[in-house]
């Protein structure tokens, strides 16, 4: 059985769980290629029949339109059940203090909205398109990734996982996040996504855009969410995202790569990881995603 | 292309994180920006040297303390395999992270170190990997540097472990003298040991034969998932069950029974997100639609009817306790296998295991984290199962913690008590 087919069994199996397992899962949805790849295994684990879970998005309000757009196109599509949340209504009514500064992001705020929305809908299991070669830390994480009532994740504490045997009984208050992409590669998404002939954003694609060139990355000036400063260069040229995540946080690459095919090629030459290339948010400390996890991140 | 777990067990200090740093780095899978990281990471310590093992050690405690506490899973790929590795944590006290990793492998790489010889860890891991019927073993005999790598230190261990491997039945084991710290039978061919002419590492994990490892010529065995039922009105009457084939085949027209009901039916439609198949095998995930009204819900248990599985209330398996609460003869638990869970109670705790002699102590009525026991358990309801030597799917279970709701037990079962 080819690698693909096996990665897509798994995933499948692990969604299959979670709609058997729980009561009130969600399936966590940001409009990135990781997420689209998730709505995509769940048609295939779940139709004809309606998902066992709404799509919920954590919006920073500082997303790329197109990705919102798509989102808001898919969700229609498909006739699922979108929700959205919006990390400035948490700023607003809990009296965040906002990151400012020359590279602020509200990439860390997104956990208290997060947390609450789980509150909110009393989320047991939430569904997310995390991988394990990602970053060193998700390097470590189970599939069934139990968190308590505080959304923390802790990494001594963590259940054994046996064969495909997925425990999720949780107490009352505590909440599992499930990664059904856990071992799937960068690269093994983008081959899905071409085999399965599944849509993305067109920021995925090379395009071209006006930039602020900062600390040696290509920051998109869309949405004045990056504010330049007098020494910033502003520049157009011809990129396309890697990563899609927050605007604050996600620097563009130079590409002329127009097709999947081209993508994919630029990707399996590349000698830089995903977050490494794209990601702020990661490089500020050696340790930072399991921080981030540790208070609640997914 | 074909996909190879595989799992690095051995002692604490034997090498294990660096072995998978070599073979990343020289098989070109390391990334600029992640060899830079390491690169900052070991220049903040002492020695100055570049240190592959802060490749897998992601966890703050880990660098700190410079072992593996957790499993960490890392990819990669040559021109003919995919690879996920299972880097396990070699201390005894978090064993059961290393069988949490085990568990899925095809694989395990045991290292030895070439000073010590086979030791208490290499016996013990030994053991977990014959238990969970790994099919293939490479010793990776490591460190060879510091043995001025003399064929003789390599015959000598070959020789040990061949005894212990006697011990286990077990098999296949392939035998690599190696140094992972210089790179030497890792990707590339040593010069210092032209005494040996096998494969490297990575020439082995490339080529070792896979075809029987996901059970499709074993019986058809399919757990029920969940029920897809749209109940809408073009698609009314539509029952699908929702699962994974976990073994052997499922041919539309075939028989089937259920357990543990043990009403019969026949298969009317396979499907695949929509699309209809004659016939599917594991480790497919598919959707089944059988011909009668059958109460079928999740939990259930799907099987060809031309070989059936045990059920029963009394189990016989060995087991491997993960727990610091002790387990004990009368202690109530959860037991899940595949999608069923029942409540079960210890009847028996038949023997002991020595992790290390492998000797077999009775008389016993309660075992500690990490013990390896042979016990008989009673349930509540009736389980349906294959014996775990036979079938890996349908014969392995996991215990969990009433109260704490954690699983504490990995369970291998054996046949009805």
């Amino acid at each position: 059985m080819d690698y693909l087919d096996q990665l897509e069994s798994e995933a499948i199996h692990i969604m299959r769980e979670v709609a058997g397992q729980f009561e009130r899962p969600a399936l966590l949805f940001s409009g990135g290629k990781d997420s689209i790849t998730l709505v995509h295994l769940a048609l295939k684990a779940f139709r004809p029949g309606k998902f066992p879970f709404p799509l919920v998005h954590i919006d920073t309000g500082h997303n790329f339109q197109e990705a919102l757009d798509f989102r808001d196109d898919l969700a229609n599509c498909i006739g699922e059940k979108l929700i959205v949340r919006y990390v400035e209504d948490t700023i607003r009514t809990k009296k965040l203090k906002e990151p400012t500064g020359r590279n602020a992001t509200r990439n860390g705020l997104q956990t208290f909205t997060l947390l609450d929305t789980i509150e909110e809908f009393e989320f047991d299991a939430c569904i997310g398109g995390a991988r394990r070669d990602e970053e060193k830390a998700r390097a470590k994480e189970r599939v069934f990734s139990v968190r308590d009532e505080f959304g923390s994740w802790d990494p001594k504490r963590q259940r054994p996982e046996l064969w495909n045997l997925y425990n999720g009984r949780i107490h009352k208050g505590e909440n599992v996040r499930v990664f059904p992409i856990s071992n799937w590669t960068e690269l093994d998404v983008w081959n899905y996504i071409r085999r399965e002939k599944i849509d993305l954003p067109s920021i995925y694609f090379a395009h071209e855009r006006e930039l602020i060139v900062r600390d040696g990355k290509l920051m998109a000036t869309a949405g004045g969410v990056i504010k330049p400063e007098a020494d910033d260069q502003i520049v157009t040229r011809q990129v396309r995202f890697r990563t899609v995540g927050d605007i604050s946080c996600t620097a563009a690459s130079p590409s002329e790569a127009a097709t999947l095919d081209a993508v994919i090629d630029e990707i399996q030459a590349t000698r830089i990881s995903e977050r490494g290339e794209t990601r702020m948010d990661d490089q500020l400390s050696e340790a930072a995603m399991e921080d981030r996890k540790k208070g609640g991140y997914f | 292309m074909d996909l190879l777990r595989f799992i690095t067990a051995g002692s604490v200090d034997d090498g294990k994180s660096t072995l998978i740093g070599r073979l990343l780095y020289d098989s070109k899978s390391i990334l600029v920006d992640q060899l830079e990281a390491i690169e900052r990471a070991s220049k903040s310590r002492d020695d100055g040297e570049i240190d592959l093992a802060l490749l897998t050690d992601g966890l703050r405690s880990e660098r700190e303390q410079g072992i593996t506490i957790d499993v960490a899973y890392r990819y990669f790929q040559t021109p003919k395999r995919k690879f996920i590795i299972v880097d396990a944590p070699g201390h005894i006290q978090y064993t059961r992270n290393m069988v949490t990793g085990a568990s899925n492998c095809q694989l395990a790489i045991v290292l030895v170190d070439a000073r010590h010889g086979v030791v208490e860890q290499t016996r013990r891991h030994s053991l977990i990997a014959s238990l969970l019927g790994i099919p293939h073993i490479v010793v990776a005999v490591n460190k060879m540097d510091l043995v001025d790598y003399s064929q003789d230190v390599f015959s000598d261990i070959c020789i040990q472990y061949a005894d212990l491997a006697k011990k286990l039945n077990v098999e296949q084991v392939t035998y690599i003298p190696m140094s992972a710290l210089n790179g030497d039978n890792v990707v590339d061919r040593s010069g210092a040991m032209p005494w040996y002419d096998g494969s490297t590492l990575l020439e082995h994990l490339e080529t070792v034969e896979l075809s029987n490892d996901f059970g499709v010529q074993l019986p058809g065995r399919f757990p029920v998932q969940y029920v897809i039922r749209p109940q809408t009105a073009e698609l009314h009457d539509y029952r699908g069950y929702a699962g994974k084939i976990t073994s052997g085949t499922f041919h539309k027209g075939d028989t089937i029974t259920v357990f543990p009901s043990g009403e019969t039916s026949t298969i009317d439609a396979i499907e695949i997100a929509g699309n209809h198949l004659d016939m599917a095998e594991a480790p497919q995930s598919v959707v089944l639609h059988l011909s009668s009204d059958v109460d079928i819900s999740r939990g259930d248990l799907i099987v060809r009817s031309d070989a059936l599985p045990t059920s029963s209330q009394t189990v016989e398996a060995m087991l491997c306790w993960m727990d610091t609460k002790e387990f004990k003869v009368g202690n109530k638990y959860v037991l899940q296998v595949g999608t069923a869970r029942t409540r079960c109670s210890v009847r028996e705790i038949a023997y002991q295991l020595n992790v290390n002699t492998y000797e077999e102590t009775e008389d016993v009525d309660s075992l500690k984290l990490n013990d390896m026991a042979k016990i008989v358990l009673r349930t509540a309801q009736p389980i349906s199962f294959d014996s775990y030597q036979q079938n890996r799917a349908t014969g392995g279970a996991i215990l969990i913690d009433e109260t704490s709701n954690v699983t504490v037990g990995a369970l291998m079962l054996i046949g009805e008590a």
